[in-house]
């Protein structure tokens, strides 16, 4: 397909600007000014609607199938939520008008969203309280261990080290190490989950903290995770749990009833909102009251007449991690969301999700190698060892098959922690219809790989293109079209 | 219940079929973890959630006639921009790590990244990071990492919310950050070659700079490289329709703001930071990057590249800590640099500086009230002194109907006088007549 730019055709215009009502009155210096226009398109307003639906036409999203993306919580986006972000009386606010001289009384519908989804956050994971800044998972990670450092500036502890199970998301390593802590890694048990034993080798009091997800990226709840969250604590350190998997638990069990002390969870992942083909979503960051006052500014407060407000004057505040106050359309997203479910609905979620993952591995576990068997929560980690050593076929050429069945594949070889690894989470808001026709395809992937496994190999046909060169890519870097 | 498909009949066979019982479930957590307390209110439906929310709508004020800029501004965005990227192909899709299913969401990336390049005159962009501030920060992240050194000077005439925010990062690193006064409106060059060192990183320097003013960074630049330090420069994008760009003054990283570029205001997001720089030290760019290759049968495919800078692969060891971006405000941001197009952002630009400058004619004509510095040449803001504290005289323009401006002394010391003005090409000569009356009327 042509690039945008290879349709340009000189003179052509979409958008014409309003005619200019005001007289010029002063001209630039010239050697202040660009001396070309940029090399933008010059296409018509169709040209350009027909180019995007093409490419609209090239992409998969939950709307187009079933995107059962282990880690990714690709549940169904509710329409109502993405209109009620293109209200005006959200979309056209303008984020410095609380910042004047009672201006926040011009907010404060924006900000009472703000504080009740703070509230209602809280009540979900039992912490006592949220910045709503953070624009997404990993951003949050990074606000966590700021607030986690800063706490530890505070008490004047000298800490170096954030302990990791190898089984963690790539972003908590990379978030520890660019807050300025060194990464210590904790391998997993033969069970799955992080070996307790090398946990307590490892505590000393150079250790600021500890990063989980609970469940971990197998899928599988952590029995000793209040054990583990006091052992921290032992030594000062903090624990820090990353919510990238709360949909197993939400309604359910809470973050804070385990002892962590720092929860960022993605709103776009649990909460529903969607994730954009790569963002924007949202990543909240609640915390103990011990590290209240640690929290970036500002913070929407409540007034006693009932008004909301920005407070500023928070001397131990890590400071300004965002220019505003998050996301703000992703938060309003995710609160219509939280409203709409409700106490009951909110239980459900966990209930489906967790029935649906363990009805896909209960119906894939004869065909696929399952390595750690048990009851799974909200996703199931299968291995295609099996296929590789039989038949030579990869994790990576049965999610291309898949694609030609109509689906979007699991994520594969993550986590690195199994080999040839395949992580199905297929949410609650999938039906079992949905499930079962997904169960068939991956029955017939692995009967295909048996007897006629170099048909795999030239998977996916059906997509406007097949397996790209990727080396190439890396090779002969092309990024740009100048 | 809403949004979870199946029924409680299925969920019950479903269960039977697998062999287990509803509690089972979840037997594998710990009695004494289930929640103590969830006292979340009930669910609404639709309709109910609707009124609240649009009740909630009405409680803020849009009606202003809006002046208020400060890096986040009031522009015309085309009806066909939201049209385009209300495609639920491209909103309910994931970070495409399957390139044959996501062909859409890569081209897509690739010619914003090619927009952006011919933008700023740079040979490389990234995917987009969170927001201006952010970008800028990673940018100075950068330029520790490409020189190895320490040190990093920032203009004052850089968005103070940038410059606070690159404070919180820093303070548990050891980098030390170096802060030039800027009193004429521009860098001033003396303070800023004389701090140059050669434990320098990098000079980080804003145009239009929070002010408005305008500046050529041709010589900082010299300077920078000279003592093997680089330039990073935010830029407005939607000057670069007009201004001079950062590539041609030779600036090494350029960041800036991407919301004027079809997003609105919204509260303060989402938006988009874009980051461009030199082919060299592209493999230091943190952020993900789209690139062109061939599929097996040779026909174009795009594909991310370049992963082993990036933290699932590297972990610790990664050029950043970034996994979702602002995908679909980059999207946001192509559509709309192609619905303008070459000649319509030129216009677009052109627009602003006039009746910004319109403006400042018509304020500066109001006895008592004069521009704040020496330096002539603005884009689409300006400052201006007025008899009275600045932040007292917003207030009373509001009760007028006017966001007219953010009171300086909010983040500068002994400006409690001064008031930053934008204009953008929305505003109307009427607009811009009223405002210069009721600015009159209240002083």
């Amino acid at each position: 397909m042509k690039l945008i730019f290879e349709k340009s055709v000189t003179g052509r215009r979409a958008v014409g600007t309003s005619p200019k009502d005001v007289p010029t009155t002063i001209n630039i210096q010239k050697k202040l000014l660009r001396r070309r226009p940029a090399e933008l398109p010059q296409l018509s307003e169709l040209d350009i609607v027909r180019h995007f639906t093409e490419l609209s036409r090239r992409n998969f999203g939950v709307d187009t199938n079933f995107y059962p993306l282990g880690s990714c919580t690709m549940k169904y986006n509710p329409k109502v939520t993405e209109r009620i972000a293109s209200y005006p009386g959200f979309t056209h606010l303008h984020p410095l008008l609380p910042q004047l001289r009672m201006g926040g009384m011009l907010t404060q519908g924006a900000l009472q969203v703000i504080y009740e989804t703070d509230l209602l956050l809280r009540e979900i994971t039992g912490m006592a309280g949220f910045t709503m800044q953070p624009m997404a998972g990993a951003h949050g990670e990074l606000t966590g261990i700021m607030i986690a450092a800063a706490y530890h500036r505070d008490k004047g502890n000298k800490k170096t080290t954030v302990l990791i199970p190898d089984s963690g998301h790539g972003t908590n390593p990379a978030s520890a190490a660019i807050a300025g802590y060194k990464v210590t890694s904790i391998p997993t048990d033969k069970n799955g989950v992080m070996d307790i034993e090398i946990l307590k080798k490892s505590l000393n009091d150079e250790v600021a903290g500890l990063m989980l997800t609970c469940p971990n990226t197998l899928g599988l709840f952590n029995p000793h995770i209040k054990q583990i969250c006091d052992l921290i604590h032992r030594v000062d350190g903090l624990a820090y749990y990353d919510g990238a998997n709360l949909n197993a638990i939400v309604g359910k069990a809470r973050p804070g009833d385990f002892g962590f002390d720092i929860v960022h969870l993605n709103l776009h992942k649990t909460f529903a909102t969607p994730h954009g083909g790569g963002g924007p979503g949202a990543g909240p960051v609640g915390v103990t009251e011990k590290l209240l006052d640690f929290l970036p500014v500002s913070v929407v407060v409540k007034r006693s007449d009932g008004t909301y407000a920005l407070e500023y004057d928070r001397p131990k505040s890590i400071g300004y991690i965002a220019p505003f106050y998050g996301n703000f359309l992703v938060i309003l997203k995710a609160y219509v969301y939280i409203l709409m479910l409700g106490k009951q609905g909110l239980e459900r979620v966990a209930e489906n999700a967790v029935l649906n993952a363990n009805y896909i591995k209960e119906k894939l576990k004869d065909y696929y190698e399952l390595p750690f068997d048990g009851i799974c929560k909200h996703e199931c980690v299968f291995s295609a060892s099996k296929q590789l050593q039989e038949n030579d076929i990869h994790a990576f050429d049965i999610a291309k098959a898949l694609i030609d069945k109509g689906f979007h594949p699991p994520t594969v070889y993550f986590p690195t922690i199994v080999k040839e690894s395949m992580m199905i989470e297929p949410t609650e808001t999938e039906s079992k219809e949905t499930l079962d026709a997904f169960i068939d395809a991956m029955i017939e992937i692995a009967e295909t790989a048996k007897k006629d496994p170099a048909k795999l190999k030239e998977a996916p046909i059906t997509t406007p293109v097949s397996r790209p060169d990727e080396t190439a890519a890396a090779k002969d870097l092309n990024i740009a079209c100048l | 219940m809403p949004f979870i498909a199946n029924t409680v009949e299925q969920q019950k066979q479903m269960l039977a079929d697998i062999g287990l019982k509803k509690e089972d479930l979840f037997a594998d957590i710990p009695k004494e973890l289930i929640a103590h307390s969830f006292n979340v209110p009930k669910g609404l439906s639709e309709q109910q959630v609707r009124n609240h929310l649009a009740e909630l709508a009405g409680k803020n004020s849009i009606d202003l006639t809006c002046f208020l800029g400060g890096g986040f501004y009031d522009h015309f965005i085309p009806a066909a921009v939201y049209s385009i990227i209300s495609r639920s192909e491209f909103y309910t899709a994931y970070t495409p790590y399957q390139p044959e299913l996501s062909q859409g969401t890569l081209q897509a990336i690739y010619e914003y990244q090619s927009a952006i390049c011919r933008l700023t005159d740079m040979e490389a962009a990234n995917a987009s990071l969170y927001d201006g501030g952010t970008a800028m920060y990673e940018a100075m992240m950068m330029a520790l990492r490409i020189t190895r050194r320490n040190k990093v000077i920032i203009d004052d005439g850089v968005n103070p919310i940038y410059r606070v925010m690159i404070h919180s990062y820093t303070s548990n690193l050891n980098i030390r950050l170096e802060q030039t006064e800027n009193t004429s409106g521009l860098c001033d060059r003396r303070q800023i070659v004389e701090k140059i060192d050669n434990d320098t990183a990098a000079i980080i320097v804003q145009n239009p700079n929070f002010f408005g003013c305008i500046d050529d960074f041709t010589d900082i630049a010299e300077a920078a490289h000279e003592k093997g330090a680089l330039l990073i420069v935010s830029c407005y994008p939607i000057s670069l329709g007009i201004l001079k760009t950062p590539g041609a003054m030779g600036a090494d990283i350029v960041t800036g703001e991407g919301q004027s570029l079809g997003m609105p205001m919204s509260f303060g997001g989402p938006y988009l930071g874009y980051m461009a720089t030199r082919m060299k030290h592209v493999r230091k760019m943190p952020g993900r990057i789209v690139g062109q290759t061939k599929d097996r049968l040779g026909r174009r495919a795009f594909v991310l590249t370049l992963q082993a800078r990036e933290q699932h692969i590297r972990r610790d060891k990664a050029t950043s800590n970034i996994c979702s971006n602002e995908a679909l405000c980059a999207l946001t941001a192509l559509v709309y640099l192609s619905l303008l197009g070459k000649e319509g952002l030129k216009e677009t630009a052109q627009l602003c500086a006039d009746k910004a400058s319109y403006a400042y004619q018509r304020l500066t004509a109001i006895p008592g009230v004069e521009p704040h510095f020496k330096a002539k040449w603005f884009f689409n803001e300006f400052v201006l002194d007025l008899p009275r504290e600045a932040a007292d005289v917003i207030a009373k323009l509001i009760e007028k109907g006017f966001a007219a401006g953010f009171p300086l002394s909010r983040y500068y010391k002994g400006m409690d006088n001064s008031i930053l003005i934008s204009v953008t090409e929305k505003r109307t000569k009427q607009e811009i007549g009223m405002l210069a009356e009721a600015l009159e009327s209240v002083l």
